[in-house]
């Protein structure tokens, strides 16, 4: 049981950042400089490659897998990333017991992202994805909604999210360079946040039915 | 050597970030600490947290280090080495919005005539549209 959330994790975030190397490429090569795919894949294989996560509570594991994103990642995704995800582990010592905890997580992240990016939603980047679904957290908390309810308005929310970064102008990172020409395509940053999201809601329901 | 600014050149191009300072070394010699990071972590385009960590270090100077960036990545993985550093060395350490070849070239003689690093960086950023 120790630790049980963290080992669930990192086996559905690795997983589906290699499963989608090839789509966030191809999306990145559309508005951005084609790299977000490879360097996602290099920054989770080297968690993957780093076993001692798993053993680790979840806001340690968080912390050590956030510099293993920074260190080994090599784009601008290395900083966003890794800031999201030591700044999360930070916020929680040891295990999140309940839900407000990980609303605190997710506060904190959001705002390391923020900062890290000096941006925020509406620029058609990672936090048109996270923004959202930290409002679509908070507001299924506060209705005390189940488990099971909050897992699938969070999918939803991230689902919805993405699909409006098509719309969106990007004033941010290489794409803002593309002005106009940056809209109708899906932001690769919010791919990844959608798809780590996913994998965060299979790592708790996985949790949730052992 | 270490009574002036050093500088540091981050590119996603190895040799884009040589050739820069290759450049810089022509025009103001080895009068001030030069120092670049270019690549990510695989050798491939893009840059790498931990080069450009062990640049700040070669390039170390008491009145403190500037780092010219090409693209988003650069900069944003320089802002994250400053972070890394020790507490004392932070604020020692400065990533200038200017263009990265002329930006080194100007930041680096006002290095040599012993510009505080606040001079440094004003002269770079000079080259920018405000």
């Amino acid at each position: 049981m120790a630790h049980e959330l963290t080992g669930y994790l990192v086996d559905a975030a690795v997983g589906t950042i290699r499963d989608h190397a090839d789509e966030l490429t191809g999306l990145d090569q559309a508005i951005g400089d084609g790299d977000h795919g490879i360097n996602m894949k290099r920054g989770f294989d080297a968690i993957a490659e780093t076993p001692e996560i798993k053993t680790l509570p979840l806001g340690d594991a968080l912390q050590k897998a956030g510099m293993t994103l920074v260190m080994k990642v090599g784009g601008a995704s290395g900083p966003l990333y890794g800031s999201l995800l030591m700044a999360m582990g930070k916020a929680v010592a040891g295990d999140p017991a309940a839900g407000d905890q990980v609303q605190a997580m997710l506060v904190e992240g959001i705002a390391a992202v923020k900062k890290r990016g000096k941006s925020d939603a509406g620029e058609k980047t990672m936090l048109d994805v996270l923004v959202p679904v930290g409002e679509t957290l908070s507001s299924s908390l506060s209705r005390r909604l189940s488990p099971a309810e909050t897992i699938a308005n969070l999918r939803a929310a991230a689902d919805a999210a993405l699909e409006r970064t098509k719309g969106m102008k990007a004033t941010k990172g290489r794409a803002s360079f593309l002005g106009d020409r940056s809209i109708g395509h899906i932001d690769p940053g919010a791919r990844s946040s959608q798809l780590l999201l996913h994998a965060a809601c299979d790592a708790v329901a996985g949790v949730l039915r052992s | 050597m270490t009574d002036r600014v050093g500088i540091v050149v981050v590119s996603h191009s190895h040799e884009v970030a040589k050739g820069t300072i290759d450049m810089v070394r022509q025009m103001v010699g080895n009068e001030i600490p030069l120092a670049y990071s270019g690549g990510n972590p695989a050798g491939g385009l893009g840059t790498d947290v931990a080069s450009i960590l062990a640049a700040i270090e070669k390039a170390w100077s008491p009145k403190g280090v500037a780092i010219l960036v090409d693209l988003g990545g650069a900069e944003s993985n320089s802002e994250m080495a400053i972070e890394l550093l020790p507490e004392d060395r932070r604020e020692k350490v400065v990533v200038c919005n200017a263009p990265i070849v002329e930006g080194a070239v100007m930041a680096a003689t006002e290095a040599a005539g012993g510009g505080s690093l606040q001079a440094v960086r004003a002269t770079a950023e000079e080259l920018s549209p405000r």
